[in-house]
Parts: structure tokens; C-alpha cells; sequence
């Protein structure tokens, strides 16, 4: 049975391994039996699995036979490997081999200029889907095409199949898996749907929607509910949610270029179902315990960061710490992955220049990576990610010929690539002439006399030094091979122009080299050289050596100047006789004690105690709860607005939140713990909040304040309108404030139309997120807060408001609320105000600094807010405004950040004042805590102290120390030849209300 | 708290009665009459000097006494200030203030000519008086600005105004009295504009070529300066005619430590000695700063670090950091409505670690030297301009500043301003006042 099996397989092996039938020849057909056996070889059939002295037999494209005693049939070329290596040629699992190379300018609000004319459908003819991004009607198949120059040049490196995507964007449809084998396109894609592909980013998508990460997304998140609301009932054709929904039973890739996008991958792969392989950036090491969590394979680039050039104390002020550390840590991340039992494939993506390849596999494994993972991760595991592994990744019988010939183990400094074999079709990666040449030999040279030749071969690369009698430097010597024939020539010392040799192998024991030497004046002599002895380097390998950069700092959470390399604990503490500001009817206390136990207030009161507490004398200080902004765009990432549609209340700042923002520290040393990260004012319905505590160090999830109601941000006026667009604007309805009423009236309409049906149990409903959000709202399940200038429309919305059946919870910015104060306390909408803004557009031309004071003044619950990464690290001050600007009295304006904004949010169950049961979240101030002399000494976040001044002092002295010695390192690494970048200030990255697209194109005008 | 609130409603409310109740009705005040003295307050005099119980006089718009206890001349209206602060008039140096009305409103933006270089252009006369800001900036107590262009490379004349007037030329308190030139330096156009966009190279080649041509235009403006009769009338040149003769000072605008050694030498080698605007590494190179004697007026103090590595309250402490290594140091702030918030630069850095004294030295008596004005103001000593104000509390604190009484050259100005206006209209709709 067996045999018949086997003569089966040959048989079809054979009729494989012909060409393509179906093509015509041009004159006579060149079948070959193409029959190959390479003997004396090591083969490494796998990691950890070798035949020594083994023979491996090809026949066609695959491999007919291995074994150490194979026996080798009649009509094999036979190739004698001198004990040299077999291995499995790799596979990279992410590469856009053999795609075609658009130029594909990134469109929308990303181009120059951001503020373009608004797109809100396809542009692409046809029944496709509304949204250029998802395209995963894409078919990488269709595009592939043989690259020969690429696949040389990956080849070289040692890798034999690819997985080729269309990168390009959100869905990016399917993708193809081919050989590197340089025939007709027809035979060397061996899996032509091979993996379902999606990302974050847009590509060359002329949608002007999504502008943001969240809003990217969201659409992602709506195309799954789409796609199956599609496979239920049709009642249009659309080309992409068809092929979306066929693609699902494809292994699914996701690529991302940061650790947090994998934790955001994560989330929606857990939402849907769904099992992603995620190519990642290279940063994983900095959450890697999140990223195990996830349990997702990665796909991991080697791009590790060049060295920066710090010679010049000016340009090294460029370099952050974040930065310098990466550079030295990012060499670390395979073996930091590894030591996790993450499952990782390695791949080339992401380097500017395929030849650093090797130089950085090498780092990664100088920095731990085992050779067997990296083998592993180079062979195995991208077979098996791609479904190839009946075909690729090890080296048995029946699979694809596709293997390297190494000179020696894989991963040993100085080993050559001499070939790498593709579907049973030699490829010569390193020219290694048949016959090695190098050694010592023994020369006689007119003029010179007896001489020594040195010849020795650097990767392929000869490399040759005359030794003159005793003269003690060596005299370099050019040289080039080709075959049998070789040229030479050198220039000895205090000789005119240059002595040439033509010469060839000569062949013989000890080896000769003849020829003829050409001497300056154009006398010619024969020539000849005997070899010695084999040659051996004086500087063994001290290249590579010097190289060597190895990860002596530490991952801190977050990665970024005071990151924590342990996160901080809570812990029992005890404030003494300090004046306490309880934000309670008992009032602002004087000589009291504070406990904080568990994380929560435990005690306000004279003479407390505890066991083990942590003991902080409160005398001259004062002890507030913890500042809440209600108001603010620090720690978001990749856009604060989705101002693409005029409604977007499916977008959620919850989505994006970027726990490495230095500004959550910096706003720890102003005394603020919560902070309330809103969608901008780029359109009238903006995206869902996220209220989140700074907790430094802490992982986005983390920083979720936690089982609180949800908010949405809208907006009226003239960021709405978009009245200071310039030319770009005039297209978006709405474009002016009788526009902006429709837009809520149109939006509530379809919303309750949509509730209806919803609770009708309607069968072809489309699950639609936007109108989701709508009906949270109208539930009172999520609530509004909206930016808001000038009385007309604050006056409109809550007319609106009453007559669609919601209500708004706060007016955020309203400068003119003290226009409308009593109309807002009748309705109870609470105001939270720039303290003092004015002046910088039409909108606020009255706005006024005693608006806090007469909103407060008609009992309209009052907040300070910020909108300002800056001015959030003193709305204390802010709130000092209050008590200036009309008189509050202190201990009311102090409310307006703390108390009056955790009963705006819904969370003063919570926070906002020291009630015992609270969490606790308290700043202890050097000064009356609204005075400009007051400054933040320790803030607390869930009784965890996360900001202390003095420790703040010996962090900046730590940080000085490691980034001194990540300097000295990086000059060492420059003075041995590395390659450098020059470092470039980073401007820092602030969002405001009206900041548009991903990075921020304009300025603020909130 | 409560009568503190009654207070100050009582003193709104009065001088919302005083006069007419519409911006355009808030005369510009009438020249000083009669002699007055300020009795009974803390005198901050702006040089580092505390005069707790003091009196001041003045007299035809001069101070004419400043101490304890003194006979008061009859005819004399005395300001009891028992309790309260005096203090010299706020200056905010480098400021659009009156040159731009609404931010977003291109058609009340005129800080900015067009070109690179407009030596010529003079911000004085587009100062507008009648702008609605002013008068806020008058109630938290600056008195005195700096009317600077902005843009280009040489951003063209700035002048000094005091705050109550009629129109430029009334306002006009030192004229034409600096040129602005902004330092070449790496910009950051984030999709590649802006010069050189994020490729380090190409921004090092373009900072050094406009270098290059700002300093042969200086040699040249140099030369022009020299030549005693010209064939050829040349605006720009003749703008700094008086450059070169002393007469008006160069306000070099940088930032970073590279580009403040490049400007400070660069000038030098022309015989110029300027005055640092911006200055945000300046001090990291103090040295070059204190052996060059060029004083500094730094950007606003509430401001972020400048990169994630540092000190997240350098900026509060910068003003220390320069006033210690012996640097004469003055607050500016961006903008034009934010000036009112000038006092509370002053108020951090002495938060952090600068004496309350010579905080308050940095929007007074350190500005007036550094703008050259010093002879007429800046501190409140005998025989300077009656340019000062009576503080209800501690005026770099925002839980004191509230301006009762304000004097520019001896006139006693109108406090009322728009905001009060509305706030008033506010109050009388809520019945918290009675109204008119």
C-alpha cells in the first residue's frame, strides 16, 4: 500500500514539476527530469532536528528523499556539499512582494493642508461598499506578479516564500502566498487566498472619512455588523460586504505599528470572534504582559532604530529618553518575546534596506533571542500562520524544494548563504567559487622580491594583503574572481603607479596560482604563487564583536521619561493636622487627619491612627480631593476629532486612549486625578468620552475610571460651521446655526424611527452604531455634553432637546452660559467654563470672566474646565478665577474642578470630595490651594501616590544618569562604524477641540 | 467672604454708575489737577524695596514722594489704601495687543506684513486704542505694552504705549523704539512644510543659508548706516540707520540654546547688543548671556516643557534660573486679551523659588530697563511718571488682583471695561443689581 502510495505521490510529483501546460512554446519544449541529490550534507530538517552527513534528494519542485544512508538513484546530478548546511529557506509572512509599487498618497484629512473639500462616498465606480477603506473585495492574487529584482534580493537573505499583501487599506481583502522562484506567475503562487487582511490606517482611501484612529475604528467595527447583517438579508448588492463576509474563513492578519494598536486589534478581534495574527511595530516589549494576555500570534519586524548621532550636546537635547531607550532595547524585543512564550514569526517588513537583515537578527539574537526561535520564527511558524505548512517550513519529503545552503550553522558570525534553492530551482545567493582560494602563498615579485600573498574571503568577497619581507604594515591589494581567473594589483611603497597580476588557478598540491605580473613601465614576467598555509585572521571576528549592543535598561510603565519601572501600590496613609478642604458640609477643617486605607478615604477627623500607615506630617499643608477636568484631550491617540461627517457618535475616545502621554504626569504635578477625554468640536455630533484616572503607568484599560455612566461631546458654532476653514469649508451641511438645529432634529428623528423598530423585533434592522449611541442617549443611558459659545444656540439645543425627548447634562466651554443661566438651572444643565478665554474668535466676543460666577449664581452647577494639556496642570488656578471675576467664595470655586465636575460626570458617588467611602484621590498643596503659590506636593489616585515632588527630584536625577549612559553608549556604537541618525526635536503634540486629523494640521481655535 | 463679595459688587457697581454704561463712553482721563496721596498701603516699589504703612504723592503726573509718614500738602485728594497694595504700573513687553481684534477675524489681524523682511513697518500707528482688550488688561493692572509685529524674518518696529488714550499718537510712550528680527531656526511643518519639513538636514541647510543672508543684510545695512549721504533711499536700511547709532535696540527672538549663541554673536560681530525675546533654553546658556550683558524677556511662564525629558515645571522655574546667574529677566506673554494674565507669571515664578519682590520686578522695573524706559517708569520712585494702581490684595495672585484705583501719568483711568459692562447688564437681568 505504501509503495503504491509513494509511486503515486512520484508520479505526481512528476507531472508537477513540468511547466504549465496550458501555455504555448515558442519552438521546441525544454523539459528537464531535473533530478538533484546534494550529499555530505548537514541538514537541518528543523530547529533542534539535524541528519548529519545526510543526503537530501529534489526532484521537480519538492523534495523526493532525505536521510543520513539515502541511496541515490541513477540520473541525479549530484552535488558533493563538503559538510556544508541545509536548512528551510524562510518565509516571510508580510511582505508586498510582487505587488505593484503606486504611489499611494494618503488622502483625506491627512494630505497637506488637512482641510480638504469633504469626500463622502466611493469614488470607485461600481456596487462597491460607501467607504474607500474597506476593500476587501481587494484579491492580492489578481495584482501579483514575479518581481525578479525583489526576489533576488530577498533570496540573498535566505528567504524562499512570502505571504504578498496589498497594503493598503482598513480591510485590504485577501492576500497570496508565493514562492520567490523566479518563473510565470502561474506557478509559484502555491496558496492563492491565503490570509484576510486589516489595519487602522485608510491608505489611499479618498473618503474623507475616517480622519482619526477611533474613526478607523469604528467603520472596522461597523463593517463586521454590516457584514452580518448583509448575509441575512440583501437588499442591495455590495461587492465588499460580500466578499468580507467570504473572507472570515480565512486566517485573519491585522497589521499595526505600535504595542497599544495591538492591545485596540486585540479588542475588536475579542468583540467579533475573531483571532487575529498581528504584524507588529517592534515595541512589544514595552506591555508585553498585556500583549501575552491577548494571546494573539505576531508577525515581528527587525526594525530596530539606528543610533543617534549625540556628538553634539545640542542635537543630543534633541533625544528623548523614550527614544534613546528604544534604540537600545528594541534589539531586545524578540528575546523578550520569546522569554514571554509569545508566538511570533520574524519578518523583513519595515526596514528601509534588506541588507541590515542579518546585522539585525544577529543583534537580536547578542540580546537573547535563542537560534532555535529565531530559526523557528524564520520557518515554521510562518508556515503555519499562513496554512503552508504541508508545503513549506521544514524540510521533508513531499514538500517544496525550497531551501538554503549555508557554509556553516545558520546563525555562526561569517557564515555565508551560498545558495538558496526555490520550488526545486538553484538560486546562487553568495558566489562561491568552486574552488576556495583563500590562504597564504608564497611569491616572487619583480622589484619587490619574495613576498607573501594573503588572500581571504570576507561573505563571498575576496580580501587580499601582500606581505613585503619585514616591513610590518601589509600592503592592500585590489582583487576580483571570476571562476578560474583572477586579477590583482597593489601599489608598493615608493613605487609610481600600480603592479598588476592576471593569473589563474593553476591547480595542483599545494594549490598554484599562475599568471602574468605587468610592472608600472609596462614589463611583463610571468608570475607565479604557492600556497602555504591556511590563513588566519589577526582580528577574529572583533568587528562584529565591537557591535555587540546589549539591553542594559530597563521597560518603565509607560515607556516615556517618569515612567516607573515597578508600578506604585496603594498603600495606608495617614495625612497629620493638616486643613482639610472636605468639599463636605462639614466644611474646610483645620488641624485635622486624613486616612487613606484600601484606596478609599477611610477617615477625616482629629487624632487618627492606623497600623503600618505611612505617616505624612499635613502641617502648613492643605488636603484636597483630586482636580477632575471636565474638559481635556491629553492622552488620545492619533486624532481627538472624527470631523469628517457631521455626525459621528459612533467614534470612542475610549477606543484611543494613549497611556504613554507624558501630560498625564505633568498634569499628576498640578493635582489633577481624573481627567474627562473628549471628542473635538469638529462637528455637531461628535464621539462617545472616556473618563479616565492618572493612573501613570497603567495600560489603557487601566486608565478607565470604571463603571461610570458615558458621555458624548456635541458641538454648535463655528468650529461646526466650519467658519474659520478658509476656502475648504462651504461643502459639509451644516454651515450655519439654522443647519446645526437640522442636524440634531434629523439625527433624534432617524434615532427614534430606529428605536422603534428596534423594539419591534424588526428582522432586517441594521445594526447601526451612530443611531446606538442616539438611543443611549434618549435612554438616558449615555449623556450629552456640548461645546457651546453664544446664547442663540445654547437656547436651540435645549429647545431641541425638549421637543425630542433628551436631555443635555452639561454645556462644556459656554461662554456665554450667564446669558442663559436661569434657563439652563430650570432645566438643570449644568455649565463648565473657560475660566477667563476670549477674544480669539467672533463666537466669544462676550465672553466674559464673570460667567462662572453668574452661572453659579442662578444655581447652575458649575465646572472650570480646561481643553488645554497646559492650563489643565492649573485649573486650580483657573478656579481662583471664580473667586476674582465676581467673587465665589473659595471653597464654592474650588467645587467648580472638583466636586461640581464629579456630579456633572455622574461620579460623585465616587470623587469630589473626602467623604469616608470615597476613593481616594487627594492632593496635599503647599499653600491654600487656589492661591498661584500653591503647588501640588503629593497626589494620590485610588489611595496610590503617583506624584510626589521630591520623588519627582530623584527622578530627574535617575533620568539624567540613563540618559547619559544611553549617550555614551550611542557614541561608542557611532565610533565603531555604526550608522547614525540625527536626532530632530520632536514638537510636542497637543490636541484641542478643533484639532483635525490624526496628527493635528491647525492650531487650535477652540 | 460674603462682605468681601458685597465689597467688590459695591465697587463695580459704583464705577458702573460713574459713568455711562457703554464701552465707547470710557473717556481716556483728563490730565492730572491736583496733587494726591496714597496713604496707609503697602508700597511695592519694583526695585526689591517693601514700604509696609507708606504714602506716595504725585503731583502733574510725576511721583514726588515715596515713604513713611509725610506732611501732606493742602489741596491734596488723599486715597486712604489702608491695607491694600500700591504698585508701579504692569508692562507687558512684546505683545499684538491693538493689533488684533478677534484671532480668527483676518480683517482685524494686522501684526503681519507679508515678505521676510519689513524693518520699515511700524506697529504704532495700526495700534488701535479703541480696542475692546485694553481696557481688561488696565483692570488686573498692566498699564504699559510693548506694540509688537510679529513674522518674517525681520518683523519691523515695535513701540511702547501707555493705556489710556485718544488714539496712537497720545498713546505713543516711547516710539519706534526696537526692531524685531526672529532667528532663523528649524521649524516643523508636520506633512513636510515649513521648510526643510522633518528632514534634519535639509532644515541645518536652510537655517544656515537664511542665516547667511540675514547677516549680509545686516553688513550691508551696517554699511548703509556709514555712507553719510545716499544716492539710492532704501526704507528698510534707513530703519536701522538708528540701530547703528544706538538709538533703537535689536529684540532678537529664540529659542533654543544653538540659535540664541548664533544670534548673540552674530550681532556682536555688528555692534549690536540685543535683547533676548523667547529664550525658552536660555538658560541653559547663561554664560553667553551674562558675558554678552544680554537681558532676556522670557515667554510665558504657564507653558509646557518643551520635550517629554524635561522638568515639568521648568518653565515655572525659569525666571529663577536667570535671575540667579545675574541675567536681567522680564515676562511676556502671547497674545494680546492673555496680557491680563501678566501678573500671574510673575506670581508663579515666584511660587517657584524668585523672592515676591523680584517676581514683581519682572513685569515692572526689570521690563522698563530692558525696554529703555526706565527713566520714566517701571518702579515707584520720585520724579517717574505717576504709572501705578491699588491693589485690594496680593496683585500676582489671582485670589488679590483686584484693581481699585489706577494712575497713568498721574490720571486717574476709568477701571470700567467691557466685561464689567456685560457682567453688570447680567447681574441687573438676574435682579442682582438694580441697573441704571
Amino acid at each position: 500500500m505504501k509503495k503504491i502510495l509513494l509511486f503515486c505521490c512520484f508520479w505526481l510529483f512528476s507531472w508537477l514539476s513540468i511547466a504549465q501546460e496550458t501555455f504555448p512554446v515558442n519552438g521546441s519544449h525544454d523539459e528537464r527530469p531535473q533530478f538533484f541529490a546534494f550529499t555530505n550534507a548537514n541538514i537541518v530538517v528543523k530547529a533542534g532536528e539535524v541528519i548529519q552527513n545526510g543526503t537530501l534528494l529534489v526532484h521537480g519542485q519538492r523534495i523526493a528523499a532525505l536521510g543520513k544512508n539515502q541511496t541515490i538513484p541513477k540520473g541525479y546530478v549530484t552535488v558533493d556539499l563538503q559538510g556544508k548546511f541545509i536548512y528551510p529557506s524562510f518565509i516571510d509572512a508580510f511582505s508586498e512582494y510582487g505587488q505593484p509599487k503606486e504611489s499611494r498618497s494618503s488622502s483625506g484629512q491627512q494630505g497637506f493642508g488637512g482641510r480638504r473639500e469633504q469626500v463622502f462616498e466611493s469614488t470607485k465606480k461600481g456596487p462597491y461598499g460607501w467607504n474607500e477603506a474597506i476593500r476587501p473585495e481587494t484579491a492580492a492574487k489578481k495584482t501579483f506578479t514575479v518581481d525578479q529584482k525583489q526576489s533576488e534580493e530577498l533570496k540573498k537573505i535566505g528567504f524562499g516564500a512570502v505571504q504578498s499583501i496589498v497594503r493598503d487599506g482598513i480591510a485590504r481583502g485577501s492576500s497570496v502566498v508565493a514562492t520567490l522562484a523566479d518563473t510565470r506567475d502561474n506557478e509559484v503562487i502555491i496558496l492563492p487566498e491565503a490570509g484576510a487582511h486589516y489595519s487602522f490606517s485608510k491608505g489611499s482611501a479618498q473618503t474623507s472619512y475616517p480622519s482619526s484612529l477611533m474613526g478607523s475604528i469604528a467603520l472596522l467595527r461597523q463593517t463586521y455588523y454590516d457584514s452580518e447583517w448583509y448575509e441575512k438579508k440583501q437588499d442591495e448588492y455590495n461587492i465588499s460586504l460580500e466578499a468580507f463576509g467570504k473572507l472570515q474563513s480565512l486566517p485573519q492578519f491585522f497589521e499595526v505599528d505600535d504595542m497599544l494598536d495591538i492591545l485596540r486589534a486585540d479588542k475588536i478581534a475579542k468583540e467579533f470572534g475573531k483571532s487575529y495574527i498581528i504584524k507588529t511595530g517592534g515595541n512589544e516589549y514595552q506591555r508585553i504582559e498585556d500583549i501575552k494576555v491577548t494571546n494573539a500570534s505576531l508577525i515581528v519586524p527587525l526594525n530596530f532604530p539606528k543610533a543617534y548621532d549625540v556628538e553634539d550636546p545640542a542635537d543630543a537635547r534633541n533625544v528623548t529618553l523614550a527614544q534613546l531607550k528604544h534604540w537600545e532595547m528594541a534589539p531586545a524585543n524578540p528575546a523578550l518575546l520569546q522569554k514571554a512564550g509569545i508566538q511570533f514569526a520574524i519578518s523583513p517588513v519595515g526596514l528601509d534596506n534588506l541588507r541590515d537583515f542579518w546585522g539585525n537578527l544577529h543583534l537580536a539574537l547578542d540580546n537573547g533571542l535563542s537560534q532555535e526561535h529565531a530559526l523557528r520564527a524564520l520557518t515554521e511558524i510562518p508556515a503555519e500562520m499562513l496554512g503552508v505548512s504541508d508545503k513549506l517550513g521544514t524540510l521533508e519529503k513531499g514538500k517544496l524544494a525550497n531551501f538554503i545552503i549555508t557554509s556553516d550553522t545558520l546563525f555562526k558570525e561569517g557564515t555565508v548563504i551560498h545558495e538558496n534553492w526555490v520550488q526545486g530551482k538553484k538560486f546562487v545567493a553568495t558566489k562561491s567559487s568552486a574552488q576556495d582560494i583563500t590562504g597564504e602563498y608564497a611569491t616572487q615579485l619583480p622589484n619587490i622580491g619574495r613576498a607573501k600573498l594573503l588572500i581571504q574571503d570576507k561573505r563571498g568577497k575576496l580580501e587580499v594583503l601582500l606581505k613585503v619581507g619585514g616591513d610590518t604594515t601589509d600592503i592592500k591589494v585590489a582583487s576580483s574572481r571570476s571562476g578560474d581567473l583572477m586579477s590583482f594589483s597593489f601599489n608598493p611603497k615608493g613605487q609610481q603607479g600600480s603592479t598588476r597580476i592576471s593569473g589563474y588557478i593553476a591547480g595542483g598540491d599545494p594549490l598554484a596560482l599562475k599568471g602574468e605580473v605587468v610592472q608600472p613601465d609596462g614589463t611583463s614576467s610571468a608570475w607565479t604563487a604557492i600556497y602555504t598555509a591556511a590563513y588566519v585572521s589577526k582580528e577574529p571576528n572583533r568587528q562584529r564583536q565591537s557591535k555587540k549592543t546589549v539591553a542594559e535598561g530597563r521597560v518603565t510603565y509607560p515607556f516615556v521619561a517618569y515612567g516607573n519601572a515597578q508600578l506604585p501600590v496603594v498603600e495606608t496613609t495617614l495625612i497629620k493636622n493638616a486643613t482639610v478642604w472636605t468639599n463636605e458640609a462639614q466644611g474646610i477643617l483645620e488641624g485635622v487627619d486624613v486616612l487613606l486605607a484600601n484606596g478609599k478615604i477611610k477617615a477625616v477627623g482629629k487624632g487618627l491612627s492606623a497600623a503600618g500607615a505611612t505617616v505624612i506630617d499635613g502641617t502648613g499643608k492643605h488636603v484636597t480631593p483630586g482636580i477632575i477636568d471636565e474638559h481635556s484631550h491629553i492622552a488620545i491617540t492619533r486624532g481627538v476629532n472624527e470631523g469628517s461627517h457631521s455626525v459621528t457618535a459612533e467614534v470612542r475616545i475610549g477606543d484611543v486612549v494613549n497611556s504613554e502621554d507624558i501630560n498625564i504626569y505633568r498634569q499628576l504635578a498640578g493635582g489633577v486625578t481624573a481627567s474627562h477625554l473628549l471628542h473635538g468640536s469638529a462637528n455637531s455630533i461628535g464621539g462617545q468620552s472616556q473618563l479616565i484616572k492618572l493612573r501613570w503607568g497603567h495600560k489603557p484599560e487601566g486608565l478607565k475610571f470604571g463603571n461610570n455612566d458615558g458621555f458624548i461631546k456635541f458641538a454648535l458654532g463655528e468650529n461646526v460651521k466650519q467658519s474659520n476653514w478658509g476656502n475648504a469649508g462651504g461643502v459639509r451641511f451644516p454651515q450655519t446655526r439654522m443647519g446645526v438645529e437640522q442636524v440634531f432634529v434629523d439625527a433624534f428623528t432617524r434615532a427614534k424611527e430606529y428605536k422603534s423598530r428596534m423594539a419591534a423585533n424588526d428582522p432586517t434592522l441594521r445594526r447601526d452604531l451612530t443611531l446606538d449611541a442616539l438611543v443611549e442617549i434618549l435612554d438616558e443611558k449615555r449623556f450629552i455634553t456640548c461645546h457651546s459659545y453664544v446664547q442663540s444656540e445654547i437656547n436651540m439645543l435645549m429647545h431641541v432637546g425638549d421637543s425630542m425627548g433628551f436631555k443635555v447634562n452639561t454645556f462644556t466651554h459656554i461662554l456665554e452660559g450667564y446669558k442663559m443661566a436661569d434657563e439652563m438651572a430650570r432645566r438643570k444643565i449644568a455649565g463648565a467654563s473657560f475660566a477667563d478665554w476670549w477674544a480669539y474668535k467672533m463666537e466669544v466676543q462676550e465672553a466674559i470672566p464673570y460667567n462662572a460666577y453668574l452661572m453659579h449664581k442662578q444655581h447652575v452647577l458649575t465646572a472650570i474646565n480646561s481643553d488645554d494639556a497646559e492650563m489643565a496642570r492649573r485649573l486650580n488656578q483657573e478656579a481662583a478665577k471664580a473667586v476674582k471675576y465676581g467673587g465665589v467664595s473659595e471653597e464654592d470655586a474650588l467645587k467648580m474642578v472638583t466636586l461640581n465636575t464629579a456630579k456633572i460626570l455622574h461620579v460623585d458617588d465616587r470623587v469630589g470630595s473626602l467623604a469616608p467611602g470615597k476613593d481616594a484621590d487627594v492632593v496635599i498643596w503647599s499653600d491654600k490651594p487656589l492661591s498661584i503659590y500653591a503647588k501640588a506636593e503629593k497626589t494620590f489616585v485610588d489611595g496610590v501616590k503617583y506624584w510626589d515632588i521630591e520623588e519627582d527630584a530623584n527622578k530627574q536625577r535617575a533620568l539624567i544618569a540613563e540618559k547619559a549612559r544611553l549617550i555614551r553608549k550611542s557614541l561608542e556604537a557611532k565610533s565603531k562604524g555604526g550608522t547614525t541618525q540625527r536626532p530632530v526635536a520632536q514638537p510636542n503634540m497637543e490636541y484641542h477641540c478643533d484639532t483635525i486629523g490624526e496628527i493635528g494640521e491647525f492650531e487650535s481655535m477652540d | 467672604m460674603k462682605t468681601i463679595k458685597y465689597m467688590l459688587s459695591a465697587i463695580t457697581l459704583l464705577l458702573v454708575m460713574d459713568v455711562a454704561e457703554a464701552q465707547p463712553t470710557i473717556y481716556p482721563a483728563k490730565a492730572q489737577e491736583k496733587p494726591i496721596a496714597i496713604t496707609g498701603a503697602t508700597i511695592h516699589v519694583g526695585n526689591g524695596d517693601v514700604i509696609e504703612q507708606g504714602t506716595l504723592l504725585f503731583d502733574q503726573g510725576k511721583i514726588t514722594y515715596v515713604g513713611g509718614n509725610t506732611t501732606i500738602p493742602d489741596g491734596t485728594e488723599i486715597v486712604d489704601a489702608q491695607g491694600k497694595h500700591l504698585y508701579p504700573g504692569f508692562i507687558a513687553p512684546n505683545t499684538n495687543l491693538g493689533l488684533v481684534e478677534i484671532s480668527s477675524v483676518r480683517a482685524t489681524v494686522d501684526f503681519g506684513e507679508v515678505g521676510e523682511n519689513n524693518a520699515h513697518v511700524r506697529a504704532l500707528i495700526a495700534y488701535n486704542t479703541d480696542s475692546k482688550v485694553i481696557n481688561t488688561l488696565r483692570s488686573n493692572g498692566i498699564l504699559l505694552a510693548q506694540i509688537t509685529p510679529q513674522d518674517g524674518l525681520v518683523s519691523g518696529q515695535s513701540s511702547i504705549v501707555q493705556l489710556d488714550a485718544w488714539n496712537w499718537e497720545d498713546a505713543a510712550y516711547k516710539i519706534d523704539e526696537g526692531i524685531h528680527i526672529n532667528w532663523p531656526t528649524v521649524r516643523f511643518g508636520r506633512f513636510g512644510g515649513g521648510g526643510g519639513g522633518t528632514n534634519p538636514n535639509a532644515q541645518k541647510e536652510r537655517v544656515e543659508q537664511e542665516i547667511a543672508e540675514l547677516e549680509n543684510y545686516l553688513m550691508e545695512a551696517k554699511a548703509y548706516a556709514e555712507l553719510g549721504s545716499n544716492r539710492t533711499t532704501n526704507a528698510r536700511f534707513e530703519a536701522f540707520r538708528a540701530v547703528f547709532s544706538g538709538k533703537r535696540k535689536v529684540y532678537v527672538h529664540a529659542n533654543k540654546a544653538t540659535d540664541i549663541i548664533a544670534s548673540i554673536y552674530a550681532l556682536k560681530r555688528l555692534g549690536i547688543n540685543p535683547v533676548l525675546v523667547g529664550g525658552t533654553e536660555a538658560h541653559l546658556v547663561t554664560d553667553v548671556l551674562t558675558d554678552n550683558r544680554v537681558s532676556v524677556i522670557i515667554n510665558q511662564s504657564h507653558a509646557l516643557p518643551s520635550g517629554t525629558d524635561v522638568d515639568v515645571y521648568l518653565p515655572y522655574k525659569q525666571a529663577k534660573l536667570l535671575t540667579d546667574a545675574g541675567i536681567l529677566v522680564a515676562y511676556s506673554i502671547d497674545g494680546f486679551w492673555q496680557q491680563r494674565n501678566l501678573p500671574f507669571m510673575a506670581g508663579t515664578a515666584a511660587a517657584y523659588g524668585l523672592d515676591k519682590e523680584q517676581a514683581l520686578a519682572t513685569i515692572t522695573s526689570n521690563t522698563a530697563k530692558i525696554l529703555g524706559i526706565d527713566d520714566k517708569t517701571g518702579t515707584l520712585e520720585v520724579g517717574k511718571d505717576a504709572n501705578l494702581f491699588i491693589s485690594h490684595g496680593d496683585a500676582l495672585d489671582m485670589l488679590g488682583n483686584t484693581v481699585e484705583r489706577a494712575f497713568i501719568q498721574g490720571r486717574g483711568i476709568d477701571l470700567n471695561d467691557l466685561h464689567k459692562q456685560l457682567f453688570e447688564r447680567y447681574e441687573y437681568k438676574y435682579g442682582l443689581s438694580e441697573g441704571k
